[in-house]
Protein backbone atom coordinates (compact mmCIF):
# COMPACT_ATOMS: atom_id res chain seq x y z
CA UNK A 1 0.00 0.00 0.00
CA UNK A 2 1.40 3.36 -1.26
CA UNK A 3 -0.08 6.91 0.25
CA UNK A 4 -0.09 10.32 -1.64
CA UNK A 5 -0.17 13.09 0.27
CA UNK A 6 -0.68 16.48 -1.21
CA UNK A 7 -1.64 19.75 0.22
CA UNK A 8 -4.18 22.26 -0.77
CA UNK A 9 -4.11 25.61 0.73
CA UNK A 10 -5.38 24.91 4.74
CA UNK A 11 -5.53 20.89 3.72
CA UNK A 12 -3.67 17.88 3.42
CA UNK A 13 -4.69 15.15 1.96
CA UNK A 14 -3.86 11.71 2.09
CA UNK A 15 -4.63 9.02 -0.12
CA UNK A 16 -3.29 5.08 0.45
CA UNK A 17 -3.64 3.00 -2.52
CA UNK A 18 -4.24 -0.63 -2.28
CA UNK A 19 -4.64 -2.79 0.79
CA UNK A 20 -5.21 -1.48 4.19
CA UNK A 21 -5.09 -4.41 6.53
CA UNK A 22 -2.83 -6.16 8.96
CA UNK A 23 0.58 -5.71 9.10
CA UNK A 24 1.27 -2.98 6.04
CA UNK A 25 -1.40 -0.87 5.20
CA UNK A 26 -2.14 -0.33 8.85
CA UNK A 27 1.39 0.59 9.78
CA UNK A 28 1.61 3.06 6.81
CA UNK A 29 -1.71 5.00 7.54
CA UNK A 30 -0.47 5.25 11.34
CA UNK A 31 2.86 6.34 10.74
CA UNK A 32 1.31 8.83 7.83
CA UNK A 33 -1.63 10.62 9.95
CA UNK A 34 1.42 10.74 13.13
CA UNK A 35 4.22 12.41 10.70
CA UNK A 36 1.52 15.24 9.62
CA UNK A 37 0.53 15.75 13.35
CA UNK A 38 4.35 16.13 14.20
CA UNK A 39 4.60 19.02 10.88
CA UNK A 40 1.65 20.54 12.94
CA UNK A 41 -0.72 19.47 10.25
CA UNK A 42 -4.47 19.76 11.43
CA UNK A 43 -6.88 19.85 8.85
CA UNK A 44 -6.57 15.97 6.95
CA UNK A 45 -8.76 14.38 4.28
CA UNK A 46 -8.23 10.59 4.19
CA UNK A 47 -9.29 9.87 0.29
CA UNK A 48 -10.20 6.27 0.04
CA UNK A 49 -11.10 6.16 -3.35
CA UNK A 50 -8.06 3.51 -4.20
CA UNK A 51 -8.45 1.20 -1.49
CA UNK A 52 -9.29 -2.40 -2.55
CA UNK A 53 -9.34 -3.78 0.65
CA UNK A 54 -9.90 -2.66 4.47
CA UNK A 55 -9.90 -5.69 7.16
CA UNK A 56 -10.44 -5.08 10.61
CA UNK A 57 -6.73 -3.43 11.34
CA UNK A 58 -7.38 -1.03 8.78
CA UNK A 59 -10.86 0.12 10.26
CA UNK A 60 -8.92 -0.15 13.56
CA UNK A 61 -6.23 2.11 12.17
CA UNK A 62 -8.59 4.10 10.68
CA UNK A 63 -10.40 4.67 14.33
CA UNK A 64 -7.24 5.16 15.85
CA UNK A 65 -6.37 8.07 12.99
CA UNK A 66 -9.36 9.37 14.03
CA UNK A 67 -9.15 9.48 17.95
CA UNK A 68 -5.68 10.42 18.01
CA UNK A 69 -5.99 13.62 15.28
CA UNK A 70 -9.18 14.66 17.36
CA UNK A 71 -7.11 14.66 20.47
CA UNK A 72 -4.59 17.10 19.10
CA UNK A 73 -6.89 19.27 17.94
CA UNK A 74 -7.74 18.71 14.66
CA UNK A 75 -9.85 17.10 12.03
CA UNK A 76 -10.12 14.00 9.71
CA UNK A 77 -12.78 13.62 7.32
CA UNK A 78 -12.96 10.90 4.78
CA UNK A 79 -13.56 11.26 1.08
CA UNK A 80 -14.54 9.01 -1.46
CA UNK A 81 -15.29 5.69 0.28
CA UNK A 82 -15.57 2.76 -2.10
CA UNK A 83 -19.12 0.84 -1.26
CA UNK A 84 -17.14 -1.72 0.25
CA UNK A 85 -15.88 0.28 2.87
CA UNK A 86 -18.90 2.23 3.07
CA UNK A 87 -20.09 -1.63 4.10
CA UNK A 88 -17.34 -2.75 6.53
CA UNK A 89 -18.10 0.54 8.36
CA UNK A 90 -21.95 0.63 8.51
CA UNK A 91 -21.45 -2.73 10.40
CA UNK A 92 -19.67 -1.76 12.64
CA UNK A 93 -21.46 1.78 13.06
CA UNK A 94 -18.81 3.43 12.39
CA UNK A 95 -19.93 5.58 9.48
CA UNK A 96 -21.95 7.48 11.67
CA UNK A 97 -18.19 8.35 13.80
CA UNK A 98 -16.50 10.05 10.62
CA UNK A 99 -17.51 12.61 8.88
CA UNK A 100 -17.61 11.54 4.90
CA UNK A 101 -17.63 13.20 1.80
CA UNK A 102 -18.43 12.19 -1.75
CA UNK A 103 -15.65 13.76 -3.35
CA UNK A 104 -12.65 14.84 -2.40
CA UNK A 105 -13.11 18.99 -3.09
CA UNK A 106 -15.91 18.58 -1.01
CA UNK A 107 -13.70 17.08 1.84
CA UNK A 108 -11.56 20.45 1.36
CA UNK A 109 -14.04 22.64 1.04
CA UNK A 110 -15.97 21.54 4.14
CA UNK A 111 -12.72 23.31 6.29
CA UNK A 112 -13.35 26.99 4.63
CA UNK B 1 -15.39 -43.74 -1.74
CA UNK B 2 -18.84 -42.08 -2.27
CA UNK B 3 -19.52 -39.65 -5.30
CA UNK B 4 -20.31 -36.84 -2.50
CA UNK B 5 -16.86 -37.55 -0.57
CA UNK B 6 -14.79 -38.07 -3.83
CA UNK B 7 -16.11 -34.95 -4.98
CA UNK B 8 -15.31 -33.47 -1.41
CA UNK B 9 -11.58 -34.73 -1.90
CA UNK B 10 -11.34 -33.51 -5.57
CA UNK B 11 -11.79 -29.69 -4.02
CA UNK B 12 -9.56 -29.89 -1.03
CA UNK B 13 -6.52 -27.29 -0.59
CA UNK B 14 -4.43 -26.95 2.28
CA UNK B 15 -2.14 -24.22 2.65
CA UNK B 16 0.98 -24.40 5.58
CA UNK B 17 2.45 -20.66 6.29
CA UNK B 18 4.47 -19.53 8.75
CA UNK B 19 3.27 -16.65 11.23
CA UNK B 20 4.07 -13.94 8.48
CA UNK B 21 1.29 -11.42 8.30
CA UNK B 22 3.16 -10.95 4.94
CA UNK B 23 1.98 -14.89 4.38
CA UNK B 24 -2.16 -13.43 4.13
CA UNK B 25 -2.09 -11.98 0.69
CA UNK B 26 -0.37 -15.48 -0.69
CA UNK B 27 -3.72 -17.35 0.81
CA UNK B 28 -6.23 -14.90 -0.10
CA UNK B 29 -5.00 -15.33 -3.74
CA UNK B 30 -5.10 -18.87 -3.60
CA UNK B 31 -8.50 -19.51 -1.73
CA UNK B 32 -9.60 -16.42 -4.04
CA UNK B 33 -9.15 -18.66 -7.20
CA UNK B 34 -10.62 -21.30 -5.52
CA UNK B 35 -13.91 -19.39 -4.83
CA UNK B 36 -14.34 -18.13 -8.35
CA UNK B 37 -14.07 -21.90 -9.54
CA UNK B 38 -16.81 -22.68 -6.88
CA UNK B 39 -19.43 -19.86 -8.47
CA UNK B 40 -19.60 -16.87 -5.58
CA UNK B 41 -19.97 -14.06 -7.25
CA UNK B 42 -16.89 -11.10 -6.60
CA UNK B 43 -18.84 -9.57 -4.06
CA UNK B 44 -19.11 -12.99 -2.07
CA UNK B 45 -15.50 -13.95 -2.56
CA UNK B 46 -14.55 -10.06 -1.41
CA UNK B 47 -16.05 -10.84 2.42
CA UNK B 48 -15.47 -14.47 2.19
CA UNK B 49 -11.61 -13.51 1.08
CA UNK B 50 -12.05 -10.64 4.19
CA UNK B 51 -13.15 -13.36 6.50
CA UNK B 52 -10.45 -15.88 5.97
CA UNK B 53 -7.91 -12.70 6.14
CA UNK B 54 -9.67 -11.76 9.78
CA UNK B 55 -9.09 -15.92 10.55
CA UNK B 56 -5.67 -16.16 9.95
CA UNK B 57 -4.50 -12.97 11.00
CA UNK B 58 -5.63 -14.38 14.53
CA UNK B 59 -4.33 -17.07 14.18
CA UNK B 60 -0.87 -14.91 13.53
CA UNK B 61 -1.81 -12.71 15.97
CA UNK B 62 -3.55 -13.62 19.22
CA UNK B 63 -2.79 -17.81 18.59
CA UNK B 64 1.02 -18.27 17.33
CA UNK B 65 1.34 -14.82 18.92
CA UNK B 66 4.09 -14.37 16.07
CA UNK B 67 6.04 -16.57 16.93
CA UNK B 68 7.72 -17.29 13.02
CA UNK B 69 8.14 -20.77 13.98
CA UNK B 70 4.71 -21.63 14.64
CA UNK B 71 2.36 -22.55 11.97
CA UNK B 72 -0.72 -22.05 10.36
CA UNK B 73 -2.85 -24.46 8.75
CA UNK B 74 -5.90 -23.48 6.13
CA UNK B 75 -7.79 -25.77 4.17
CA UNK B 76 -10.94 -24.99 2.06
CA UNK B 77 -12.70 -28.00 1.50
CA UNK B 78 -16.13 -27.65 -0.59
CA UNK B 79 -18.96 -29.88 -0.49
CA UNK B 80 -22.14 -29.46 -3.54
CA UNK B 81 -23.91 -26.61 -1.36
CA UNK B 82 -21.10 -25.29 0.94
CA UNK B 83 -17.10 -24.10 1.36
CA UNK B 84 -16.02 -25.32 4.26
CA UNK B 85 -12.25 -22.88 6.05
CA UNK B 86 -10.46 -23.99 8.87
CA UNK B 87 -8.21 -22.51 10.09
CA UNK B 88 -5.62 -24.24 12.98
CA UNK B 89 -2.76 -23.05 14.67
CA UNK B 90 -0.45 -23.89 17.39
CA UNK B 91 -1.25 -21.32 19.99
CA UNK B 92 -2.65 -21.47 23.71
CA UNK B 93 -6.30 -20.58 22.76
CA UNK B 94 -8.67 -17.73 23.99
CA UNK B 95 -11.71 -17.24 25.82
CA UNK B 96 -14.00 -16.29 23.08
CA UNK B 97 -16.24 -14.90 26.10
CA UNK B 98 -13.49 -12.56 26.49
CA UNK B 99 -14.21 -11.15 23.55
CA UNK B 100 -16.44 -7.65 23.58
CA UNK B 101 -19.09 -6.36 21.38
CA UNK B 102 -17.45 -4.12 19.26
CA UNK B 103 -21.13 -2.05 19.03
CA UNK B 104 -20.96 -1.36 22.68
CA UNK B 105 -21.04 2.08 22.99
CA UNK B 106 -17.56 2.22 25.11
CA UNK B 107 -15.72 -0.38 22.45
CA UNK B 108 -17.02 1.59 19.68
CA UNK B 109 -13.87 3.80 19.64
CA UNK B 110 -11.38 1.00 20.48
CA UNK B 111 -8.74 -0.08 17.70
CA UNK B 112 -9.78 -3.83 17.59
CA UNK B 113 -11.66 -6.37 18.78
CA UNK B 114 -13.90 -6.25 15.28
CA UNK B 115 -12.32 -9.34 13.92
CA UNK B 116 -14.51 -11.86 15.16
CA UNK B 117 -17.46 -9.67 14.30
CA UNK B 118 -16.73 -9.58 10.86
CA UNK B 119 -16.27 -12.99 10.44
CA UNK B 120 -19.45 -13.87 11.50
CA UNK B 121 -20.82 -11.02 9.93
CA UNK B 122 -19.65 -11.96 6.25
CA UNK B 123 -20.35 -16.50 6.89
CA UNK B 124 -23.19 -18.35 7.25
CA UNK B 125 -21.41 -19.83 10.21
CA UNK B 126 -17.90 -20.00 12.38
CA UNK B 127 -16.95 -21.79 15.24
CA UNK B 128 -13.94 -22.29 17.51
CA UNK B 129 -12.71 -25.14 18.41
CA UNK B 130 -9.58 -26.35 20.28
CA UNK B 131 -8.10 -28.84 17.95
CA UNK B 132 -7.24 -32.74 19.07
CA UNK B 133 -3.38 -31.74 18.49
CA UNK B 134 -3.15 -28.48 20.65
CA UNK B 135 -3.72 -25.07 19.00
CA UNK B 136 -7.20 -23.79 17.52
CA UNK B 137 -9.53 -24.61 15.00
CA UNK B 138 -11.73 -21.90 13.33
CA UNK B 139 -14.35 -23.35 11.22
CA UNK B 140 -15.96 -20.66 8.59
CA UNK B 141 -18.83 -21.90 6.88
CA UNK B 142 -20.35 -20.41 3.53
CA UNK B 143 -22.91 -21.90 1.66
CA UNK B 144 -22.88 -21.68 -1.90
CA UNK B 145 -25.11 -20.60 -4.67
CA UNK B 146 -26.82 -23.64 -6.60
CA UNK B 147 -26.62 -23.81 -10.18
CA UNK B 148 -30.05 -25.56 -11.42
CA UNK B 149 -29.92 -28.10 -14.58
CA UNK B 150 -33.11 -26.39 -16.17
CA UNK B 151 -31.29 -23.07 -16.19
CA UNK B 152 -28.05 -24.09 -17.23
CA UNK B 153 -30.03 -25.81 -20.40
CA UNK B 154 -32.54 -23.92 -20.96
CA UNK B 155 -32.98 -22.16 -24.43
CA UNK B 156 -32.04 -18.50 -24.45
Amino acid sequence: MKIDIRQEGIVTILAPRGKITIGAGDVALREAVRDQLDLGIRNLVLNLSEVTTIDSSGVGEMVSAYTTVTNAGGKLRLASLPQKVIDILQMTQLIAVFETFETERDAIDSFS
Amino acid sequence: MSSESAQIEESRVRIIIGSRFEHIDLVQTVFDDALVRLGLDEDSRHWVGIAIREAVANAIKHGNQQDPDKEVGVELAVAPDQAVIRVHDQGEGFDLEEVGDPLAPENLLKPNGRGIFYMRSFMDEIHYDRHPDGGTLVTLRKKLPQISDETEESPE
